[in-house]
């Protein structure tokens, strides 16, 4: 899969993309092989702001139930609607059409701290 | 794959299990299922043992007929679910879990030391292969031209399948027709890729336990357990009260005289929820406090399009057609009793 240019992800396998000044949040290409066919998300309300790291929601297959961590603080501006009833263009497109919600960023530096492509296929190596 | 009791068995072949379980239902599913212990009876008490030690009764069957009963102990709780096949007058072979292989290995070693029998494990020399599916009886029947299939359900006998050596059963753990092919270890692999060929499904454990979800079989360890009764899991059926004596008699007998509270049922997402009952997940009432049960199974069902759950709750409660909830991970979920079993095609 080719995975996008400019992505930053997370240890707990969330990616991260800017877009002007907004951030859209999904899962990885491996966290949603690991996971299988991904039958249904629990997402955020509209609105609510989130810490860096916290729980925001759920991602469910039928032989796993995973967390959902903001990769930064921030407030949410959108989930992905279509998710409910195509939860599986989460494993087919994980970083395109299968988005799970954006943030308007409140510390825009924690971007930094996350890890870039080089550093998250590292990471995912030594799993 | 994954340690399933000691072996390495997959959860899913690439396809993944809601494709599996489909596959299974519109078709023909296979699943390898040769981690199931197999010990042999054989003696002249053979009957008699088997009798004492197993719930149901052995005693009406034919040879090259099957029957499921239970292994209880002394205090009438379930040591594991079995099939039970007669071979012939004085053999016969029990089927168990692999889970409780060798704890039912030392305890049936241990009381048949009181009767004219002997015991051998086979599980180590025994393959076992089940094809499930509307399918699978002609597709099994394709592979063994020239030998009689069992016709009907809970019948066995031998046949060459794909050139090996089989007992071929007509049992399964799915809810649909179909055989379990027990084969030695050497042909299994011969065997499932003749299988393939013809046109099964592989089927892994997680489509196996969506299967056998969906048909309410019970899974020893969820629905069964050294502490649970038959009678709270609706399996008093398999046990035959007005055999003379047998393990678990006496406390059965104690048991079924005091009113049964606690029945095994089934309940299903309501309306458009989206949500997948998990083990352990909690059963409320309106307007009562306390839980009114929990779920001892639960999956996402592809044949039914929603979450569902076998569940251990209290009987009042108990009506298909009752609205309650269902605790998942702090979230309440509107579900509703219904009818068992979910699913199954004419077994």
């Amino acid at each position: 899969m080719t995975v996008p240019e400019g992505l930053r992800f997370t240890r707990s396998h969330e990616w991260v993309r800017q877009e002007g000044g907004i951030v859209t949040v999904g899962i990885s290409d491996h966290a949603q092989e690991e996971l299988g066919d991904v039958a249904l998300v629990q997402f955020p309300e509209v609105g609510r702001v989130l810490q860096k790291d916290e729980k925001f929601g759920e991602i469910e297959s039928i032989k796993a139930v995973s967390d959902l961590f903001a990769p930064i603080a921030g407030e949410v501006v959108a989930v992905n609607g279509g998710i409910d009833d195509a939860p599986e263009s989460v494993n087919n497109d994980p970083y395109g059409e299968g988005w799970l919600i954006k943030l308007r960023p409140m510390k825009a530096e924690e971007m930094e701290s996350l890890l870039d492509q080089a550093a998250y296929d590292e990471y995912v190596k030594e799993l | 794959m994954v340690d399933y009791a000691g072996w390495d068995m997959p959860v899913q072949y690439p396809a993944g299990p809601a494709t599996e379980a489909k596959a299974c239902r519109g078709g023909a599913g296979i699943f390898d299922v040769s981690h199931m212990g197999e010990i042999r009876v054989i003696g002249e008490e053979a009957l008699d043992f088997v009798q004492y030690c197993s719930s149901n009764d052995a005693a009406k069957l034919q040879p090259g007929a099957a029957q499921y009963s239970l292994l209880l102990n002394a205090e009438g709780g379930v040591k594991d679910d079995i099939i039970v096949y007669r071979i012939d007058a004085s053999e016969f072979l029990i089927v168990v879990n692999a889970g409780c292989k060798d704890k039912d290995w030392e305890w049936l070693s241990q009381k048949s030391a009181h009767f004219r029998v002997t015991l051998a494990d086979e599980s180590d020399r025994t393959a076992l292969i089940a094809v499930q599916g509307p399918e699978a009886p002609a597709l099994v029947a394709r592979l063994a031209r020239g030998y009689a299939l069992p016709g009907t359900r809970f019948r066995f006998g031998a046949a060459k399948v794909a050139g090996a050596a089989c007992m071929v059963a007509r049992t399964g753990y799915t809810g649909e027709d179909g055989f379990e092919l027990f084969c030695a270890p050497d042909d299994a692999p011969g065997l499932w890729a003749a299988l393939l060929d013809a046109g099964a499904s592989a089927c892994g454990l997680a489509a196996r336990d969506i299967l056998r979800i969906e048909a309410a079989y019970p899974l020893y360890g969820h629905e069964l357990a050294e502490e649970t009764s038959p009678m709270g899991s609706g399996l008093q059926w398999a046990v035959k009260m007005y055999k003379k004596d047998f393990i678990g008699r006496n406390a059965m007998v104690v048991r079924s005289q005091a009113p049964l509270r606690e029945v095994l049922a089934g309940i299903k997402i309501s309306g458009d929820a989206k949500a997948i009952p998990r083990e352990g997940c909690e059963l409320f009432a309106p307007n009562v406090a306390a839980s009114v049960g929990y779920v001892t199974s639960g999956t996402l069902s592809p044949t039914l399009g929603c979450g569902i759950a076998l569940v251990h709750m209290g009987r009042g409660w108990a009506e298909p057609g009752k609205q309650l909830e269902l605790d998942i991970r702090g979230r309440r979920v509107p579900v509703e009793v219904v009818n068992l079993p979910f699913y199954r095609n004419g077994v």
